[in-house]
């Protein structure tokens, strides 16, 4: 397909290039529609969203609504909870992920693949099925409502074991052989011998992690109790079920919650997409 | 620090490994026995018992006959088959598509769109349900507005049974396809270049070549997007929850919604949980027919 008309025709090419393009251009900006009219959106007022027709441009209404977020719904203390959990998280689901990835990659043991295809279930399993139990077992503890118990369930994080499993499938065996030669103990070998290479890896599984629990909402909105303790997602939601519901207000929090995670990704994602295409497409 | 730096000559390699794959194992696996083995086991017994006023009695398979003549379940079962039917197999289309585009020499600034394709994958799914519940408003909504230009009456976009499925399916398909595109392309990649050339010599068009090429090499590649989006749609439950919380008359609850509601609106745990065991019958059920019909022939 794409060399049949390499030297061919290259008028032809060019306008069939310019049809492809231009098509492509069309259906991505329907595809942006939505973030487009998202930043707008909080820039008004509930009452200037609500006419006919509705606002295109962006209006004054940003810090208004931002303020209103932050009456009704502690929004600053809110997006701090995000940036806490959300970071607390990556850092401790990441050590979790990133040790059991290279013990699956890098050693031959008894039970490994049992072990492995145990920890996979995870992938298969529907999360729904954990829910009541899991809510039980906070109760027990007496987490409900803390920030541990959004946390601790999903340390273990399946996708991000293989993610990293895979990963770490692709360090050569000579240089780990040559580190235990040299006298590397097997901590300082991981330590200063595996990781250093791993860093976009790393970065792939960091981002994953950072997005899926900031993201969040089930898991959060079950143990979660008050309303200082929200993340994003819960405290929005918990907006728009009101009766009067202020949606500039809520789609001010929206954008506050989508488009610094969306520039982050355009900065980093040449390791995301490549670091979970790694994981994603194993044959 | 320094790996040009040489170490004690003395060190020998040492056996004491033994004991190493273990240890760095071993904090997932006590954090996935604890976290998620143990709940599914404790799942099921609880799907054995009755919760009334905080007591336990225990009921055998009284949940699990429950299940089958509850109607809302059939409800959220046909609500769920419908997308599996129809929106799945339209979005992977789709995502085949945008991939083969992708892939092409000709469309130029290719790296741009496939970070654009892929963004809404980023966005958490409250935030976008949210804005899909305001642009569909019927009255005031941005896609309405757009429609009235041509001339077409206000579409009942979330408050009609009918359409709220469309607007579910529509929400999803925003939100996977380009993820969808981005893993079908890196198959696409590894698709050698020989058996197009091979295919443009036995006289194929771009058509043929698709057929015979183009889809065989997309294969495994199809079956995990597949395997994926089912089990995703099974356990569908942030996008109707903030979209349409299920309604209007139940035409958006899926079995997550309706699992969700059962244990933590009406704390009926033990039905929940034996939803939550039906449900995970049905994914592996699920997946098994997908590898059959889908996967390696060879």
């Amino acid at each position: 397909m794409r060399h049949a008309m390499t030297n061919r025709a290259p008028g032809r090419r060019a306008g069939r290039s310019l049809l492809l393009t231009s098509g492509l251009a069309i259906a991505l900006a329907a595809v942006a529609v939505p973030f487009y009219w998202l930043v707008v959106g909080a820039t008004h007022s509930s009452r200037e969203l609500f006419t006919s027709p509705p606002p295109l441009l962006p209006g004054g209404h940003l810090a208004e609504n931002l303020a209103t977020l932050q009456d009704t719904a502690h929004f600053g203390r809110v997006v701090l909870n995000s940036l806490g959990i959300a970071s607390v998280y990556t850092l401790l689901a990441g050590t979790v992920c990133t040790l059991a990835g290279y013990g699956f990659a890098t050693y031959r043991f008894r039970g490994r693949e049992v072990l492995f295809g145990l920890l996979m279930l995870g992938l298969v399993v529907p999360t729904q099925i954990t829910l009541v139990p899991l809510f039980r077992m906070m109760a027990g503890l007496q987490w409900l409502g803390t920030y541990q118990a959004v946390i601790a369930p999903n340390l273990a994080l399946p996708f991000g074991i293989f993610l990293m499993r895979q990963s770490m499938a692709a360090l050569p065996k000579e240089l780990l052989d040559s580190g235990r030669m040299d006298g590397c103990g097997e901590r300082r070998l991981f330590l200063r011998v595996a990781l250093p290479p791993m860093r976009p890896a790393l970065a792939a599984l960091s981002i994953f992690l950072f997005l899926y629990q900031w993201n969040d909402f089930v898991w959060p909105l079950i143990v979660l109790r008050d309303e200082l303790t929200f993340t994003i997602p819960v405290a929005l939601a918990s907006l728009q079920g009101l009766d009067e519901t202020d949606y500039g207000a809520i789609l001010a929090g929206t954008s506050v919650a989508a488009v610094p995670m969306a520039v982050v990704f355009l900065l980093l994602q040449r390791h995301f997409v490549s670091g979970l295409l790694a994981g994603a497409v194993k044959e | 620090m320094n790996l040009a730096t040489p170490l004690p000559a003395a060190a020998r390699p040492r056996r004491r490994g033994r004991a190493a794959p273990y240890l760095f194992v071993l904090p997932a696996l006590l954090l996935f026995s604890v976290f998620k083995l143990y709940p599914i086991g404790w799942s099921f017994v609880i799907s054995l018992h009755r919760t009334v006023a905080g007591t336990e009695t225990f009921v055998g398979s009284d949940n699990y006959r429950r299940l089958l003549d509850d109607p809302l379940l059939w409800t959220a079962l046909r609500n769920t088959a419908i997308v599996l039917a129809v929106q799945v197999p339209l979005m992977l289309a789709l995502a085949t598509a945008l991939a083969v585009a992708l892939n092409s020499t000709l469309l130029r600034g290719r790296p741009v769109f496939r970070l654009g394709f892929f963004l809404p994958m980023v966005t958490g799914l409250v935030a976008y349900g949210i804005v899909f519940s305001v642009l569909l408003n019927k009255d005031y909504g941005l896609v309405n507005w757009l429609l009235g230009l041509v001339g077409v009456a206000p579409v009942p976009w979330l408050t009609d049974g009918l359409w709220a499925r469309i607007s579910l399916s529509l929400a999803l398909t925003w939100h996977y396809t380009g993820y969808n595109a981005v893993i079908l392309l890196a198959r696409l990649q590894t698709v050698p270049a020989e058996l197009y050339d091979a295919a443009a010599v036995d006289g194929a068009g771009a058509l043929a070549a698709f057929r015979h090429v183009t889809l065989p090499g997309l294969r495994p590649a199809l079956l995990l997007t597949t395997v994926l989006s089912t089990i995703g749609t099974l356990q569908l439950f942030d996008e109707p929850t903030v979209l349409t919380g299920g309604g209007p008359d139940n035409a958006t609850l899926t079995i997550g919604v309706y699992l969700y509601r059962n244990a933590f609106t009406y704390a009926d745990f033990g039905y929940a949980s034996a939803l939550a065991y039906a449900l995970t019958l049905l994914i592996g059920l699920l997946g098994l027919v997908q590898f059959r019909l889908l996967g390696d022939k060879s």
